[in-house]
């Protein structure tokens, strides 16, 4: 088994725990890189079926490219799909630099769905190379019934035996990419096939390396037109991924005040 | 070679050389190592200067690092690469296991940072459980505290083999290598003391860069590895794939017209074609084919890590929990088992307590049925005590009421180990002894094919009406001393006064015969009381009353007799405590037990599992022989003897 293979083998081992021990739960789809690969290992692990829903939580802010890239795979991987809405702005705290506030709209789509279907549990395409209090998370990670996350008191988690019992109320955030890379994304994505949005590959000098709303994500400067090129490029690039994001830099906290509400 | 033991920053690539390894986009290997010690002895240090000196920290870091840290008055403070939370910065404290990835010339690297402080020992478990290899760091100064001891004792349970010592701050001891040599000592001796051998030791100081990417001048008289090549020179995965095979079922899915068996192969290998074993229920099948998605990546083999689907060629009803494996090598079967587990619960863990466990993806509600020692991770002195405190690590026997499919961890360690999970949390992990416990598998498994019952031309009713009794079978289980053998003579005499047809079997007329094959091991002892039970059903057959007068410790050998007999075996327990029995040790062979001469020895050395629900209790330390007969003999006339009925 070569290291693709390794995640792989992981990523369908968590799938298959969370489908066999927690229901009812979603899948997450930011119809991002991450979450295409997971979709992507989500057949795997079950053969070709995805057989949970999956949820969009738009903010209807997203790229057309985006859109249109959803649309067609929802309907030719027949999915379980769903979109769900976002609240309007004005509902969110006005207090919060505007990308975090957009965050915080977003976090509260999500409350809404999983209110709305009764969730126990949302699978996330987190990885923890992403961003240092992403490094901090479990691969079964309870929330409150607030939606708060715990980063201090948070349950063991050793060989390979979830935290899969919870009190009534609880919530529960998997993450089966979580021991994912970057670059193990881009690799696996080359390997396998997956479909991705053209608006990772550069045009005109420039490409995104992480796709949010249309308004607060920034293209990076890059030539990078092909996977291959992509590939090429993250092997020597020590500038972070979420470089482009605006709501990382707004404070040194931003990122985890966010995620302590719920904010994936 | 001390000769050019000066700064050779180039060494990770010479390694390379060395190996003649290639990097190849995709295939560098990822390798998973924890960095463990006592607080403040500098782990975060090691880390922020090993990101800094393998330029793995992005642009304008090191610099933010050097703004961050003046702001605070310090010099450069390497630990704060890691603090990526305001909290963690103002309290100079590691809160959480974090993961931060670097590469060297040869391959990958995830760093998993265990905090020191005691109780945030399960961080530190969940960090290092997974690791490939252990970095220890000790403080030059200091030398090693209980952490690192307790650090390297977890280690070794947790199942990490491969463990480098830095002994950090050189800087502060003015780089003297007597004092090097002295820690050194202190953690080899500890370390050897509990099995383990560090690969490696070196003198660093994370401050001063010394020994970390390259050799440092300031200690002339260390000839070894830096720490980049001590890590490039830790092993991959052990070969798990030349193991037997064990695959537990995860899930059964029917999406389609297949009954897929989906789960990991945690060791071995399975073909297309194999004939497998599926523990517990002990049932056998033959693969019929390896499934995978896309169906075109399909292939006739797989083996151990990878995630996979399997259909057999007999339709078998199997569930999650299930271990599959080949016939040959198959996991133990058993209800107890010994553990070396270590405590994170905030109750303590209590004799007689109930957990649930996870075992592979075996759940199953388990009893501490006695705690052995506890271990003080200091000292490694062992102590009694009844319970085992939180941050605790403690030797226990725990029991299921249902047969699980085990590994002795020596054997196969990743199905070799467990968690307990009380009330909705996992409260601790321990890895499983087998030693001196019977397998029960023997027991149940029907060797003999082209068996076809018979049926008789005579029934039960008929045998029963010219006995004036129904057949069955009395159990008689309890210590050895408790009056087992006395009882059932006295009995079988009075009942045959009474017209009964009735028969004892004991150890003396089983073992000449029957049995005289077996020995006192726990597997013999199983199968000795296996063919007592199918002895006593077919005496019951007959129309007979048999008295069986065994110890028969364990719960799950009764349970088979009665499956044996059902309907007709009725459980007496005979009961008296260990004290009382060791005082009339009418053999002689509690004497022989204590002291040492008779191992495994039921009461003393091994465990006596009380029935749970017996039809007749007979206390032979509240009451006398006369009384227990009398209440024996009433019980039969009340359960066997046909009833008068007016018409």
């Amino acid at each position: 088994m070569d290291r693709l293979d390794e995640l792989e083998a992981q990523s369908v081992y968590i799938l298959r725990e969370a489908y066999n021990r927690i229901e009812p739960l979603a899948m997450l789809w930011s119809l991002g890189k991450d979450s295409n690969v997971m979709l992507w290992l989500a057949r795997k692990a079950f053969f070709g079926n995805v057989p949970f829903p999956v949820m969009h939580v738009d903010t209807g802010k997203k790229f057309k490219e985006m859109y249109a890239f959803r649309d067609r795979y929802a309907a030719e991987w027949k999915l379980d799909f769903h979109r769900e809405e976002c609240p309007p702005i004005d509902a969110v705290d006005p207090s919060l630099p505007p990308a975090a506030r957009s965050a915080a709209r977003k976090t509260e789509g999500l409350r809404t769905a999983i209110a709305k279907y009764e969730l126990r549990a949302v699978i996330a395409g987190i990885r923890r190379d992403e961003q240092a209090t992403r490094a901090k998370e479990r691969v079964f990670s309870p929330r409150d019934e607030t939606g708060q996350w715990d980063f201090r008191d948070q349950p063991p988690e050793f060989w390979d035996q979830y935290k899969t019992d919870f009190p009534p109320g609880a919530h529960i955030r998997i993450h089966p990419l979580l021991h994912w890379t970057e670059l193990d994304i881009w690799l696996y994505t080359r390997r396998e096939g997956i479909p991705i949005v053209p608006l990772y590959f550069a045009r005109d000098g420039k490409r995104y390396r992480s796709l949010g709303d249309e308004d607060i994500t920034h293209p990076i400067d890059s030539d990078a037109a092909t996977l291959d090129d992509v590939i090429a490029e993250l092997q020597t690039t020590k500038t972070a991924e979420r470089a482009g994001r605006a709501m990382d830099h707004e404070r040194e906290d931003a990122f985890e005040r966010l995620r302590a509400t719920g904010y994936m | 070679m001390s000769e050019d033991s000066t700064t050779l920053p180039e060494d990770a690539t010479e390694n390379l050389a060395l190996t003649g390894e290639e990097e190849t986009v995709g295939e560098r290997a990822l390798h998973r190592i924890v960095i463990v010690g006592h607080v403040d002895h500098g782990k975060s240090s090691l880390i922020g200067r090993l990101l800094h000196d393998t330029d793995s920290l992005p642009p304008g870091k090191f610099e933010e690092l050097k703004e961050v840290s003046a702001r605070r008055g310090m010099d450069v403070e390497w630990s704060f690469v890691l603090d990526a939370f305001q909290a963690e910065r103002d309290q100079a404290v590691t809160i959480d296991t974090t993961q931060i990835w670097f590469k060297t010339a040869l391959r990958d690297y995830v760093i998993i940072d265990a905090p020191g402080h005691r109780e945030f020992l399960k961080n530190m478990v969940s960090g290092a459980a997974s690791a490939d290899a252990a970095i220890m760091v000790v403080d030059a100064e200091e030398g090693v505290r209980e952490q690192s001891r307790r650090h390297a004792y977890l280690l070794h349970l947790l199942g990490v083999q491969q463990i480098a010592v830095v002994i950090n701050k050189m800087d502060l001891v003015d780089y003297s290598q007597a004092r090097f040599e002295e820690v050194s000592r202190q953690i080899s001796d500890y370390l050897k003391s509990i099995g383990s051998v560090p690969l490696v030791i070196v003198p660093i100081s994370a401050r001063g860069g010394d020994n970390i990417a390259g050799r440092s001048e300031r200690t002339p008289w260390y000839d070894g590895p830096t720490v980049i090549s001590t890590l490039d020179g830790f092993h991959g995965h052990p070969g798990i794939g030349a193991q037997p095979l064990r695959m537990p079922i995860q899930d059964v899915y029917k999406f389609d017209a297949r009954r897929i068996l989906a789960g990991r192969i945690e060791s071995g290998a399975i073909s297309v074609g194999d004939t497998v074993l599926f523990s517990p229920s002990n049932k056998t099948a033959k693969v019929r084919s390896i499934e995978a998605w896309p169906q075109n990546s399909a292939s006739d083999t797989a083996a151990a890590g990878e995630s996979v689907g399997i259909t057999l060629v007999e339709q078998l009803f199997v569930e999650r929990g299930e271990v599959v494996s080949h016939m040959e090598n198959p996991p133990r079967l058993g209800t107890t088992f010994h553990a070396r587990l270590f405590w994170l619960g905030h109750k303590p863990l209590k004799v007689g307590d109930s957990y649930k466990l996870k075992l592979l993806t075996q759940e199953a509600e388990v009893r501490v049925k006695s705690i052995e020692r506890i271990v003080d991770t200091q000292t490694l002195q062992n102590s009694a005590g009844d319970a085992v405190e939180r941050n605790a690590v403690a030797e226990v026997t725990l029991y299921s009421r249902q047969v699980l499919a085990l590994d002795d961890y020596g054997d196969l360690s990743r199905t070799g180990r467990f968690v307990l999970v009380e009330d909705y949390d996992t409260v601790g992990g321990g890895v499983i002894f087998m030693e001196g416990l019977p397998d029960q598998r023997q027991a149940i498994t029907v060797k003999s094919t082209n068996v076809i019952s018979v049926e008789h031309n005579l029934t039960a009713d008929s045998r029963a009406a010219r006995n004036g009794h129904h057949g069955g079978v009395l159990w008689f289980t309890g210590l050895s001393g408790a009056g087992k053998s006395t009882l059932a003579m006295e009995v079988e005499q009075r009942l045959f006064a009474k017209g009964y047809q009735v028969y004892v079997l004991d150890g003396d007329n089983v073992r000449r015969g029957l049995n005289a094959n077996l020995g006192f091991s726990p597997e013999d002892r199983t199968e000795n009381i296996r063919r007592v039970g199918e002895a006593a059903a077919l005496f019951a057959d007959s129309g007979i009353i048999c008295i069986t007068a065994f110890i028969s410790p364990y719960r799950v050998d009764r349970d088979r007799a009665r499956a044996s007999a059902p309907g007709r075996f009725h459980e007496i327990f005979i009961k008296a405590d260990v004290a009382t029995c060791e005082q009339r040790d009418p053999k002689g062979l509690y004497k022989k037990a204590r002291a040492g001469e008779i191992p495994q020895f039921t009461g003393i050395s091994a465990p006596y599992e009380p029935p749970e629900s017996p039809d007749l209790v007979v206390d032979t330390a509240a009451e006398d022989v006369t009384e227990s007969v009398g209440r024996i003999i009433r019980y039969i006339e009340d359960a066997f003897t046909l009833k008068k009925r007016a018409d």
